[in-house]
């Protein structure tokens, strides 16, 4: 990472605990994993809370559908990590790679439900913006979503419009394609905790 | 509705640490990268890029801020606060177009 803190700058306890991830999982620990262990005082640890509300608390949202957004969110950030983790969450998730695949390359035309698309929708134009109208909020709710899930895809999109900015602003390095899924089947099985 | 108080609060309790909790750069500072406004060059151009075009914050940027004074831990803290700022003005934005909608937007709102 671009601070050479973020790299070296850990307790003898979380090297450990690095050097043990590194052991079992057979990848390096991702960077995304290393900057909450950072001073959690100051952000790792409430991030990682809203994070795993967002992304794993009670939603009419499934798994699938709320990595599927923060994939899409964050390739309207252009965030080339985080595309790459929740890319293989997603698919993993939905146990569908082309579904997710076909999202990405083209939200309009991709073989999704009326209501997730709309959200999709918005949520795109929101990142990208910076605002949304009443309007386009209406044409959501008239796709059927309801105001709670309005509510769950935008805690989703708070929560990628942080994790994207850091990783692009911090310089987190891309992992393998294996290194991808070994941490897509931590996600799906630990959360973001 | 608990559960969507639980995801807004968890992202409060996030905003309010970074803002007003214990740090190495001043809160004023925090609070202006959180904003993105008000900061002096260079600071001004990574925080800007952080908060509107992430995905070009370079190597470059970076090393200008440290040259200009930062600790690598105030940069740490000023870029996450950039980073929740932003977010949290797009959280905002998007409930308040969804209270907006669901305010005027329903026909049997007339009460």
């Amino acid at each position: 990472m671009r601070l050479d803190t973020l790299n070296h700058g850990y307790g003898p306890g979380t090297r450990l605990l690095f050097a043990l991830i590194r052991l079992f999982s057979g990848h390096p620990v991702p960077d995304a994993a290393k900057l909450v262990f950072y001073r959690p005082d100051f952000y790792g640890a409430l991030a990682k809370e809203f994070t795993h509300e967002a992304m794993r608390g009670p939603s009419a949202w499934s798994v699938g559908d709320r990595e599927l957004m923060a994939a899409y969110v964050s390739k309207v950030n252009e965030s080339a990590f985080c595309v790459g983790a929740h890319t293989a969450t997603a698919r993993q998730a939905y146990q569908d790679g082309p579904r997710v695949a076909a999202v990405l390359a083209d939200l309009e035309s991709a073989p999704i439900e009326g209501p997730l698309r709309a959200t999709l929708r918005m949520l795109g134009k929101l990142t990208r913006e910076g605002k949304v109208s009443a309007g386009d909020m209406r044409e959501v709710l008239a796709a059927g979503v309801s105001p709670q899930q309005v509510k769950d895809a935008l805690a989703v999109c708070a929560a990628f419009n942080t994790t994207d900015r850091l990783a692009d602003a911090f310089g987190f390095e891309l992992l393998s394609p294996e290194g991808f899924e070994a941490g897509a089947k931590y996600l799906l099985k630990r959360g973001y905790r | 509705m608990a559960d969507e108080d639980k995801k807004r609060q968890a992202h409060r309790a996030l905003v309010d640490r970074v803002l007003n909790g214990e740090g190495r750069a001043s809160a004023e500072q925090r609070a202006r990268a959180f904003g993105n406004d008000g900061l002096s060059p260079p600071l001004d151009v990574l925080i800007g890029k952080v908060a509107d075009r992430p995905a070009q914050v370079t190597e470059e940027d970076l090393a200008a801020a440290k040259a200009s004074g930062c600790t690598e831990d105030e940069l740490f803290e000023l870029v996450i606060c950039a980073a929740v700022g932003q977010s949290a003005r797009l959280y905002e934005a998007g409930l308040a177009a969804l209270a907006e909608a669901t305010a005027k937007g329903r026909p049997d709102h007339a009460t």
